[in-house]
């Protein structure tokens, strides 16, 4: 049995590793303004944190994580560039799977830097590599900044491409938006019909129930344009639709996987960038010291851990214990600063960091001695 | 010990156990006054009548405070996360038959599925700098229901009566409800999605799993509900 002091002192030494790396020790509140949580994830995270109430406060969670806390602190400290660890329990709901625990101590590391992408993300990966070696976890690694730079780059409108990049984080949806833009779904019955009477020249809205609400007409009207426009779109070729798949099933070693992504921007040039910020991000890692041609890559890797990964993403897991969650996780989420900041419409800065769970460091490290 | 039955103890619900149970040859009975909530189980042995609210059944099954049950199928999935480790659904009993339905107000000319739900809820948000609130009481139901479509951008906003009237009222802009025939979503100008059902439900008999019986009464439960359901069909 692991104690929870023994739990707390493994936190402390993977936070001392941190502060050596640079970081400066942070705290967050326990209680959380729940309407800032609830803004950036929406319902689902209702479902996973604990809402409380407070006669005064209002709305309040129990801390789901430390990421947004973070960020907070560093919006306030003003710097342009830092580095930041802490350590404290997070607390998540448990619906499906009671062996779960619903209260836990994470240990994360934040970088916040305005330098160059590659090197900010080389250096996470290579700390939590560095403090998790003795434990020989297998790691995944994944990069949601090239699957938003196909999608970008698809022969098809821009409402459409908004659409699919906002699904990005739900596979099903993105699968079901795909499949209706390639044309391998027809269109809903009653789409038709209310597509067909707008091209009759009727006024659909006059025949309509009496207006209720808070969306207005001229909403409404808004929309039915957006739909006549996207019924003359063209349908998404099955060649582009085919290599969002091959993307996504990409499975193999980072080289291999940089080799096919160079072939594939060939024909699609908007994919160029990405791929190579992915191949100054394995030069970076080789410079850190870590082995780059052995590390494994997943076209779909962090597409439902984290809504706003958006580049960048990491895990490490213990390959002979499929019933642990990951060991440690992470990635760059700079569209979540810029959701953060969204109301000064101050724009996003680049973040990248990960956390580790000590209980599961010292259950693995036990096992080994 | 004995095992106890607990039923919905009032209003349409309540009669139509009664009659059910009296159809399967059980005679359920109110004791002392017409305002008491206390009932008997004539011809079986140790079997003993609970009346309380239907929306408590679930959560008194899960504790195995009571052993059996008549609640809704709504109202056990809602209530109860895992609800199949908790209790088991005997007898689907044919009546209190409601359907838990997504509507929109029927002036959305331009929203039928769920897809158009979910690009309105985009479209909302820009707008309007807030999430489209669907009102209703079944809020992990619809939750789960929405993540499963992968619908985002919206909010859940508490109703827990008159559900229909909040996007008049302007506190919702759509709502997720139980509706029998519908006549009160016309009634309030809303439409159902086309693929909006999220559940049909029904009066059930659900048995507890905790395990708070002993033998005797675990083979008393065992006969009650043979002799309910004879054919073992249920």
């Amino acid at each position: 049995m692991i104690s929870r002091s023994d739990i707390r002192a493994e936190a402390r030494r993977l936070t001392g590793f941190f502060q050596a790396a640079g970081a400066l020790p942070v705290e967050a509140d326990i209680l959380q303004p729940a309407d800032t949580l609830l803004d950036l994830y929406g319902e689902d995270i209702r479902a996973r944190a604990y809402v409380t109430h407070d006669p005064l406060r209002g709305e309040l969670m129990l801390r789901p994580d430390f990421t947004v806390p973070v960020v907070l602190h560093h919006m306030q400290n003003g710097k342009d560039e830092a580095r930041y660890t802490y350590m404290g329990e997070v607390f998540r709901q448990q619906a499906f799977d009671p062996s779960r625990p619903s209260e836990y101590v994470q240990t994360g590391y934040e970088l916040f830097s305005s330098g160059e992408l590659a090197a900010a993300d080389a250096e996470v990966f290579a700390l939590f590599q560095e403090v998790l070696s003795p434990l020989g976890l297998r790691a995944a690694t994944g990069d949601i900044g090239i699957l938003m730079a196909a999608v970008r780059g698809l022969a098809t409108s821009e409402a459409r491409k908004r659409a699919l990049q906002r699904h990005i984080w739900r596979p099903r949806r993105f699968r079901a938006l795909l499949d209706r833009y390639g044309g391998k779904k027809p269109t809903p019955v009653a789409r038709k019909a209310l597509l067909q009477a707008v091209a009759e020249g009727k006024n659909v809205l006059a025949d309509s129930a009496p207006h209720i609400g808070l969306r207005d007409v001229e909403e409404i009207e808004a929309r039915i344009r957006v739909l006549v426009q996207d019924a003359a779109e063209p349908p998404i070729s099955p060649g582009e639709a085919e290599m969002l798949d091959e993307i996504l099933n990409l499975r193999e070693t980072a080289p291999m996987v940089l080799e096919r992504l160079r072939d594939l921007s060939v024909d699609l040039a908007a994919l160029a960038p990405a791929v190579e910020q992915f191949a100054r991000r394995l030069d970076a890692l080789a410079l850190q010291g870590v082995d780059a041609d052995s590390l494994e890559f997943e076209g779909s890797y962090g597409r439902t851990t984290m809504e706003y990964y958006d580049g960048f993403v990491f895990g490490f897991y213990a390959a002979d214990r499929p019933d642990l969650p990951a060991v440690a996780t992470g990635g760059r989420y700079d569209a979540l600063t810029g959701m953060l900041r969204r109301k000064d419409n101050t724009g996003s800065f680049a973040a990248v960091g990960g956390v580790i769970r000590p209980e599961l460091v010292l259950e693995l490290k036990r096992a080994l001695a | 010990m004995t095992v106890k039955l607990g039923i919905p103890s009032k209003g349409r619900l309540m009669e139509k156990t009664f009659d059910w149970f009296g159809k399967h040859g059980v005679t359920l009975r109110r004791t002392g006054s017409e305002r008491e909530y206390s009932g008997a189980v004539a011809d079986i042995e140790n079997v003993e009548l609970v009346l309380l609210s239907a929306g408590e059944i679930p959560r008194e099954l899960a504790a195995g405070r009571i052993h059996l049950g008549v609640t809704g199928t709504d109202l056990v999935r809602e209530r109860l996360a895992l609800w199949d480790a908790q209790v088991s659904e005997l007898i689907p009993m044919g009546f209190g038959h409601a359907d838990l339905v997504l509507a929109v107000p029927a002036c959305w000319v331009d929203v039928d599925t769920l897809d158009d739900l979910d690009a309105v809820a985009a479209q909302f948000r820009d707008r309007h700098g807030f999430r489209l609130r669907i009102a209703t009481k079944y809020h992990r139901l619809i939750r789960d229901f929405l993540r499963q479509n992968g619908v985002a951008d919206y909010q859940l906003v508490d109703s827990q009566g008159a559900t229909e009237g909040t996007v008049k009222n302007g506190t919702a802009e759509a709502i997720a409800d139980i509706t029998s025939t519908g006549e009160t979503l016309r009634a309030n100008h809303l439409r159902l999605l086309s693929d909006g059902l999220v559940l049909r439900s029904q009066a059930t008999l659900f048995s507890t799993r905790s395990e708070t019986l002993n033998e005797e009464d675990r083979a008393t439960l065992r006969a009650f509900v043979a002799r309910l359901d004879p054919a073992g069909n249920g």
